[in-house]
């Protein structure tokens, strides 16, 4: 195509503007995220909430200092501080908590109309969400997870979960047709550090709105908002005795499970300690329902959107430090893209910030406890010995506190501890595969099966995948996205029983 | 048949024109631009990253009534657009019609700060013949424009001939001589993300400098999730060529907050490099103002009433 043009002088801003032409050779072909621009600090304010210098037991709808007169000290892990101290209950202590809920289960709450219980319930839900920045900041605090999540993520759905099963409780009978529910008595819960607040309202939510009561025993290092929790319900005038809460460590969770007068229990945490439960619980009437580990396969096919699905890894493994039983620890790449994939994943971790969770813009927090950073160290190490290569961000970890980098082993076979055993920490272990019968084989070759992920742009492949995976939820094109509906539970070592939806309410039900 | 000449030396080595462009979820892409405007940009940050946003605008007036005097206020806000001790850097450019181009010359100068864009090829719409498409690019060059913003025919594109698309793009450049070319892709016509990004790689492979979201004249214009495909095309361009093309949302962004948000995701997918007018710019009219109320904010610690901000 001819036109005639005049020429035209170049003018130094023009020249300049030319610089992007360069074209750059390609080893010098890498994205600088640097601090050209930083992000000020932002934290969230957290002086208006104050923690009280120590915490007692919730019986019978009242707090009560235990009957050993022992305490511990809850810490944040980000600043290593103590924030508070808390009751230590023993067997005694549980033991009045479980005559007051039995109480209240026979006196009160399993006589009361389901649509009263329901009322609660609402109640729960609704000075939840009032209170819902409180709560989080609590959270924070209290375990280190980031207050984005505990914003964004934990405490909208503790609220969806209060309210989902607040609807259930006037229409059981409606639930399970041909069947007629009834509540199966007291209840106890033990539940991990994970997620406190959100755990512990996966677990009360449905037993209550069956007319079930409760002992509740948080983890050790995360007792704090389930005490909180606790003045919640005394807000709501939730009868007494109806939910209980016994704080402690292992002993008092083991007194829990051992006691004669339990109809139900239900723990949430590692299989090591699943196992024990089952086994004392073997024999006894006590039903039960486990949610434990997990080494869930994220599987990425050539034909996936990419820069999508590495967002998906992304939230996979370093969503909540990597402390998610479901948690896409394991990353399988078809080999055709491998090389791309580790590129993208090199540049994205290095966006994540790691830091004081309390800062808005964290996406990183602090590692729970000390004893969990060792386990991530001595695991990643042996990583590292048994050959594969180590990648991590290059940012600076804050002096004080529990903090592990974001990172991943590239490398890694299907013989390496790092393929097989929980890390419950951000790091991601990557592999490869080539067909689809290769994926699933690999992705359920290992004991665990709680969850897993599917990434491709062709639907019959997905559908194909979800049939032969061996995992409780199957994310297709996502991952880590719960919902009070939706059940959530594991195959083989990752336990039995679900949560959440009709599922989650038939395990605090008895059905004739 | 026969190709067209590729636009310079380095495009020629590049194999294929336009292979299969990869898929996107638009779920997942949502998702992700969203999370941009979840940073909280606070007190240094907030001030930097203003200055910053002032200093990649492309002051923009693209209207039927248009005229010298118009345009005169338009440059003149481009080089200061607020007085000289809040230390505000100039806009990237002013950004008129073709017929305008001449007088922002005149009024700009020969060597000026502020650059000088003209909307071509039959904007907004590209449904004329591409004689008169390239005269009008040579005619806004030769009257002094420094940047081309020319726009793709959708009519092609969505028809299925996307060797038209680029066939027009890569003659659109060669017209264009010396001038920058942005490639307006007007998404809010292309509807989906896999449409955006094929049409983001055909614009880079076809020698755009610039790809571009969207007239102005078309609802919706920008938005965070079509700029994210964008830019992720752009980032695999890189890595393909060695070839840094640069990124401009027009249309819809008029507030400080949004324009932060489109800051965070520019350094959080393609890193600082592309943290500057050379590379990133916004197509906008109304955002310069509320950019320069919030740096008066942080420079005087009070908000100061409209009538304290010059029009453009």
């Amino acid at each position: 195509m001819k036109t005639k043009t005049k020429a035209v002088k170049l003018s130094a801003k023009r020249i300049v503007a030319a610089i992007n032409h360069a074209v750059v050779p390609l080893k010098d072909r890498k994205l600088n995220f640097g601090n050209k621009w930083d992000f000020a600090p932002a934290p969230e304010d957290s002086k208006n909430y104050v923690i009280a210098p120590q915490h007692e037991l919730f019986i019978n709808g009242k707090f009560v200092a235990p009957t050993s007169g022992k305490y511990f000290e809850s810490i944040n892990p980000a600043t290593e501080q103590t924030l508070t101290t808390i009751a230590a209950a023993n067997a005694e202590d549980v033991d009045s908590a479980v005559k007051s809920a039995r109480k209240a289960y026979q006196k009160v709450w399993s006589k009361m109309p389901g649509r009263e219980r329901g009322k609660y319930l609402y109640r729960i839900a609704r000075i939840i969400q009032e209170k819902a920045r409180e709560l989080a900041v609590l959270e924070t605090m209290d375990g280190g997870k980031t207050i984005k999540e505990s914003r964004d993520v934990d405490l909208p759905l503790v609220a969806a979960h209060f309210f989902y099963y607040a609807g259930w409780a006037d229409k059981l009978k409606y639930a399970f047709p041909g069947k007629t529910p009834s509540p199966l008595g007291v209840a106890g819960q033990i539940i991990p550090w994970n997620f406190p607040l959100l755990m512990a309202a996966w677990k009360i939510a449905p037993a209550l709105a069956c007319g079930n009561t409760v002992v509740l025993k948080p983890a050790e290092t995360t007792s704090l908002t389930a005490l909180r929790l606790a003045q919640i319900f005394q807000e709501a005038e939730l009868p007494e005795g109806v939910v209980n809460i016994v704080t402690g460590a292992g002993e008092t969770g083991a007194a829990l499970v051992n006691h004669p007068d339990i109809n139900k229990l239900a723990f949430t945490g590692s299989t090591e300690v699943g196992k024990r439960i089952a086994q004392a619980v073997a024999g006894t009437n006590k039903k039960l329902t486990l949610e434990l580990g997990g080494k869930a396969a994220n599987i990425l096919f050539e034909d996936a959107p990419l820069d999508q699905a590495i967002e998906g890894v992304i939230a996979g493994i370093y969503f909540n430090q990597g402390h998610v039983c479901c948690a896409g620890s394991r990353l399988f790449v078809q080999e055709g893209i491998y090389s791309k994939v580790i590129r993208k994943l090199r540049d994205r971790i290095q966006t994540l910030r790691v830091g004081n969770p309390l800062d808005k813009n964290t996406d990183i927090g602090a590692i729970n406890s000390r004893p969990q950073l060792e386990k991530i160290r001595e695991l990643v190490q042996s990583g590292v010995d048994e050959g594969a290569e180590l990648t991590q961000t290059h940012c600076t970890l804050p002096a004080k506190g529990y903090w592990f980098a974001p990172s991943f082993l590239t490398g890694v076979t299907h013989a390496h501890r790092v393929a097989n055993e929980e890390i419950f920490g951000p790091v991601l272990s990557v592999m490869t595969f080539r067909t689809p019968e290769e994926a699933f084989e690999r992705a359920n070759n290992i004991p665990y099966g709680l969850s897993a992920g599917v990434w491709t742009d062709k639907g019959s492949k997905i559908f194909k995948m979800v049939n032969k995976l061996r995992a409780g939820v199957v994310w297709a094109n996502t991952y880590n996205k719960f919902d009070p509906t939706s059940p959530f539970g594991g195959y083989k070592e990752s336990g039995f029983g679900r949560e959440g939806g009709l599922q989650g309410l038939a395990a605090y039900c008895r059905l004739d | 048949m026969k190709v067209s000449a590729l636009p310079t030396k380095e495009r020629i080595n590049f194999p294929t024109r336009h292979p299969a462009a990869p898929t996107v979820d638009a779920v997942m892409v949502e998702e992700r631009a969203a999370s941009f405007t979840k940073r909280s940009i606070k007190t240094s940050a907030k001030l930097a990253g203003l200055k910053m946003a002032v200093s990649m605008c492309d002051l923009t007036t693209l209207e039927g009534k248009d005229t010298p005097g118009k345009v005169a206020y338009l440059c003149r806000k481009a080089l200061q657009p607020i007085e000289a001790k809040y230390d505000v850097p100039s806009c990237a450019a002013v950004c008129v019609y073709p017929n305008m181009v001449k007088y922002a010359r005149k009024f700009l100068g020969d060597v000026s700060p502020v650059n000088i864009a003209a909307v071509a090829t039959g904007f907004p719409s590209g449904q004329f013949p591409l004689p008169t498409k390239l005269a009008e690019v040579s005619r806004a060059v030769a009257d002094g424009a420094d940047e081309i913003d020319m726009v793709i025919d959708r009519c092609a594109f969505l028809a299925g001939d996307h060797t038209k698309v680029f066939d027009e793009i890569a003659a659109t450049k060669e017209a264009c001589g010396p001038a920058h070319l942005k490639v307006i892709l007007e998404t809010g016509e292309l509807v989906t993300y896999d449409n955006v990004r094929l049409a983001s790689e055909i614009a880079m492979q076809a020698g755009g400098d610039f790809i571009k979201t969207s007239t102005g004249k078309v609802s919706p214009a920008a938005t965070m999730p079509v700029t994210l495909v964008m830019l992720e095309a752009i980032r695999d361009y890189f890595f393909a060529t060695g070839m840094r093309i640069g990124m401009k949302p027009a249309g819809g962004i008029r507030n400080s907050k949004q324009a932060l948000a489109y800051l965070v995701m520019v350094k959080e997918t393609l890193g600082d490099d592309w943290l500057n007018p050379q590379l990133f710019r916004f197509g906008a009219s109304t955002l310069v103002n509320d950019l320069l109320m919030q740096i008066a904010k942080q420079a005087d610690g009070n908000y100061q009433g409209s009538d304290y901000f010059s029009l453009p």
